[in-house]
């Protein structure tokens, strides 16, 4: 049944093309926007690549989070989730997961192209696909907890972006710091650990409590 | 002892129990306060280093304290609610809430005034700093979800998962010196002992009580004022506010 | 502290150490305020519905 309503997140992003590619769209396009408005030198451009595609991944995360809850808030899918005989915190990082795989998958190859086009050196581009590959996930498991607070609210788009952001600082902190580590010739080492202690926390407790915040907000 | 912490979790008792409390914590605040702003402006001795500027210390340290004490008696206050669907429990954290950012406020404003002739800066990024501002966004944060829902019910308990969640950053700014190289230097103070002479030592400690006190003080006004709010349709109150 | 002077000089530290005590008086004295403010608000809201529902 997991199995299932993880293909169901993922049919339905499939079916809305738009929706679901709107983020790492926005990643790119925002992305590029630095070179053509700040300066197009790599001098300049090559220590400030981490700080910008940490920044720029974050707000892209942003945007695709009322996608979470309120679809299914809104037509009832929900409250047939919360009925379900399996265990919600499952279902809900079931639905993590497919978020994840729709909106953060992409910014993690994304970042590693405009990495490139911000002259990071070659062989650090893979220091920045693996902190992103550690960090959007914590984006998300953090978006989700938030979603699930705020999915009844109406001005839940406002509310969220400020709730997440004293808790994705850290993470953002890290992943950012990774890479400039390793460009500077430094051990990215404690940077990662930092970030896979995040990825940890945040998957193995942030399910469980964005189902009883699922609970909540539903009931009120 | 857990009948009483019972008892109090109706709610007119609790309202008499603030009303009785607040008075003694008041004058216990202002008297320590008065005690330690004595000794720390006038009696305590210029620091070898840094003269009579480590006089600042006597206002920073403690409501750095209490900005973490604060938030970490929220996340509790938060969780027993939660579990035992104590009413009461959230209102303590709705009241206690204002206050702590408030301590955040002034521990950010001070250590940015202290570092200023110190490091030579008004503000660092370093983790302890980053992860104080954090925090006080996080208040911030708590204060817009508990208000943001129609039914107080739901406010309450939304605000306990944030506040839960976000008990985090406590640790994580206490710790910060230990973990990282920081700007901010080390614990002043240790439950081994102190590297601080006594005539310096001791006016923190009052001080740091007195806040403690002061918080008291206002938290049960605050509690007092949302339990009004909260059972405005409850017959006691309709008796009470008769008088 | 041997003098006055040297009391409100702070030895030379007065910009940073009095302006860091103005503002923890100006916090602490505005969260007094706010607070009793507060519940002085609450208790006259709550007589006004006692009032109503007595009449």
């Amino acid at each position: 049944m997991l199995k299932e309503l993880l293909k169901r997140e993922l049919l339905i992003a499939w079916r809305r093309p738009g929706e679901a590619l709107t983020p790492v769209a926005f990643f790119l396009v925002t992305s590029m926007l630095f070179p053509l408005g700040l300066s197009p030198s790599a001098h300049l451009l090559r220590p400030l690549a981490p700080g910008i595609i940490w920044i720029v991944a974050f707000l892209a995360g942003m945007l695709g989070l009322q996608r979470l809850f309120r679809a299914d808030y809104d037509d009832g899918t929900l409250e047939q989730l919360l009925l379900s005989p399996r265990p919600l915190t499952l279902i809900i990082l079931v639905k993590a997961v497919g978020h994840w795989l729709v909106t953060g998958l992409p910014v993690v190859i994304g970042g590693g192209v405009v990495a490139a086009m911000l002259f990071v050196p070659p062989r650090y581009i893979v220091t920045v696909v693996a902190g992103l590959l550690l960090g959007t996930p914590v984006l998300t498991m953090l978006g989700t907890m938030v979603a699930a607070l705020t999915v009844s609210l109406r001005q839940a788009a406002v509310l969220g972006p400020v709730l997440i952001l004293p808790l994705v600082t850290p993470v953002l902190i890290f992943g950012a710091h990774s890479t400039t580590l390793a460009m500077q010739g430094q051990s990215p080492a404690q940077a990662f650990e930092a970030l896979a202690a995040m990825f940890i926390l945040s998957v193995s407790l942030l399910p469980a409590a964005a189902a009883v915040a699922l609970r909540i907000s539903h009931e009120g | 002892m857990f009948t009483w912490l019972h008892k109090l979790g109706s709610p007119p008792v609790l309202y008499r129990f603030a009303e009785r409390a607040a008075p003694w914590c008041k004058w216990t605040a202002f008297a320590l306060l008065a005690a330690g702003l004595v000794g720390g402006l006038i009696l305590a001795p210029p620091d070898y280093q840094q003269g009579d500027g480590f006089r600042i210390i006597y206002i920073h340290v403690p409501s750095a304290i209490m900005s973490l004490f604060v938030f970490a008696y929220m996340a509790v206050a938060s969780a027993v609610g939660l579990i035992w669907r104590l009413r009461m429990a959230h209102a303590v954290t709705a009241a206690a809430a204002p206050l702590g950012a408030a301590f955040t406020l002034l521990a950010l404003i001070t250590g940015s005034l202290w570092g200023k002739p110190m490091w030579g800066t008004f503000w660092v990024w370093d983790a302890r700093l980053t992860s104080e501002l954090i925090l006080f966004f996080i208040y911030l944060g708590y204060m817009a979800v508990a208000n943001a829902f129609p039914d107080q019910r739901t406010g309450d308990r939304a605000g306990a998962i944030l506040a839960l969640v976000g008990a985090i950053d406590v640790p994580i700014v206490h710790y910060s010196v230990q973990w990282w190289t920081t700007l901010h230097q080390g614990a002043t103070l240790k439950l081994s002992g102190s590297n601080m002479p006594g005539s310096m030592l001791w006016p923190l400690l009052v001080m740091m009580v007195a806040f403690m006190f002061y918080f008291g003080w206002l938290l049960m006004i605050r509690l007092r004022a949302e339990i009004l709010r909260r059972e405005k349709r409850a017959s006691w109150v309709m008796r009470l506010a008769a008088d | 502290m041997h003098s006055f002077h040297e009391f409100l000089t702070m030895g030379g530290y007065a910009a940073y150490v009095w302006p860091a005590y103005a503002v923890g008086l100006v916090i602490f004295v505005g969260s007094a305020w706010l607070s009793r403010r507060g519940l002085r608000k609450a208790m006259s809201r709550a007589a006004r519905r006692a009032q109503e529902v007595g009449k």
